[in-house]
């Protein structure tokens, strides 16, 4: 119990933030669905053509959008101390990266993905990649989310950081945003999309045992000044 | 008084934390090298020094926040490395920034601050700092005073032997600062050991470790 419980209390305060900010949680969810609204009037309102692109336009929107949220991850912890304050916890700090984390995800990831069918809606996204692109969102979401931390853990000290994290991470963005785009081209096509989404599966299996451990020692150098 | 064993540089069994042979060097310029000290428990440990001189650094290194480490650091007398977990569990920080989250009430600053706290306990703590009906206002309408406060709320919350404060007296105004010196010294009459840098003269004694711009000198 009380080896457990400054987490538990981590996860409520920062829940209990993101509550009291919501309009902050919004921005991301704005863009992607402005991504989706703008596509339409810009290339065609043609259902057939748009069908064909909408697999893409979704991944890449939830993708950018994940990106835009990462930056405030850890920004605020490390302004105000409290990141010094979790770092000198006797638990591995790795599990508070998990949290912030797993709190990156329901705030972001999570309601990314409850949107995107809307967004398929939109871009008359053909009927057999809904599930695809729910199932896709629910692997590959986690995996941008835990990639992230560890990016936003080495640049949370750059004041001029702004450019640094993207291009540190959206190259191991890629294989997430080949294989989910190209799982629900499959469903749109009828064919069998479980092996991309396999792929998914064990990314994130991958990312889950590497990404916090990784992320952890970033925020180690990004405190050491 | 003698603060640090000039005799004895082996021997670190009989104090909670030491350091032996400690370098710090930032931007090619030595802020203190061959550093040596023995903390006990009972002590009030005043890290002093001119600004620049490296006490935040020094803490900093203490606490392995910090960026390198030359020399060796002990807690119980064993290496710092191997009782870190211990070290930690003891362990009370308040730097610079104290971890005040702006869009949260006190209570729940200490929520997450202080886990094993009571809901009484913390209305208690907060109301011994000054913050009686402060409770439930959001962070961010307090005073920058007022919000180090609440994390000094945490000298009575939190049942932690090590103290080491960074400043503490920092945008306290002079009740604040009489009844925090009455802290420490209760703290340290408890056996508990606080460690901390300010430019404060205290009333009583406590024991110095002078940080030079140039050298490292033991005054007592």
């Amino acid at each position: 119990m009380a080896h457990s419980s400054p987490l538990i209390a981590l996860f409520k305060r920062d829940l209990l933030i993101a509550f009291r900010n919501r309009g902050e949680l919004l921005n991301p969810l704005m863009f992607f669905l402005m991504v989706a609204s703008l596509f339409p009037l810009a290339v065609t309102p043609d259902p057939k053509f748009l069908g064909l692109i909408a697999p893409g336009i979704i991944w890449v929107g939830a993708l950018l959008a994940t990106l835009l949220s990462l930056d405030l991850m850890f920004k605020s912890d490390f302004e105000d101390g409290s990141l010094e304050q979790m770092l000198l916890q006797p638990q591995p700090t790795l599990l508070f990266v998990m949290v912030k984390t797993f709190l990156h995800w329901l705030t972001a990831g999570l309601p990314l993905t409850l949107l995107a069918p809307l967004l398929g809606v939109m871009l008359a996204l053909p009927e057999g990649g809904y599930w695809p692109l729910i199932f896709s969102l629910l692997l590959g979401t986690p995996t941008l989310s835990l990639l992230g931390s560890i990016g936003a853990g080495l640049t949370v000290g750059l004041k001029k950081g702004g450019m640094l994290m993207p291009l540190l991470i959206l190259p191991l963005y890629i294989p997430v945003l080949i294989f989910a785009a190209s799982s629900v081209q499959a469903g749109v096509d009828g064919n069998s999309y479980t092996g991309h989404l396999a792929f998914l599966g064990a990314y994130l299996a991958l990312m889950f045992v590497l990404a916090p451990v990784a992320s952890a020692a970033a925020l180690k150098i990004s405190i050491a000044r | 008084m003698p603060h640090f064993d000039q005799q004895n540089t082996t021997d670190t069994s009989a104090a909670l934390i030491s350091g032996r042979a400690l370098l710090c060097e930032r931007d090619d310029r030595i802020l203190f090298e061959a550093l040596d000290f023995d903390w006990r428990s009972g002590q009030i440990v005043r890290i002093s020094g001119p600004n620049g001189a490296g006490k935040s650094t020094l803490i900093r290194i203490v606490l392995g926040l910090g960026a390198s480490l030359d020399g060796a650091l002990f807690f119980k007398g064993e290496p710092m490395q191997r009782a870190r977990y211990d070290f930690r569990s003891q362990l009370l920080y308040l730097g610079h920034q104290v971890g005040i989250k702006t869009s949260l009430t006190p209570e729940e600053n200490l929520n997450w601050l202080c886990p094993q706290a009571s809901k009484d306990e913390i209305y208690g703590a907060l109301a011994k700092v000054g913050l009686h009906g402060f409770e439930d206002v959001l962070a961010q309408g307090l005073s920058a005073g007022q919000q180090r406060r609440v994390a000094l709320a945490r000298l009575y919350l939190e049942e932690k032997s090590i103290w080491i404060l960074d400043e503490p007296f920092t945008a306290i105004d002079k009740d604040g600062v009489a009844q925090l010196e009455q802290r420490i010294i209760e703290h340290a009459k408890d056996g508990g050991l606080v460690v901390l840098t300010t430019h404060h003269q205290f009333d009583f004694d406590v024991d110095e470790l002078v940080l030079g711009a140039q050298s490292v000198e033991g005054v007592n």
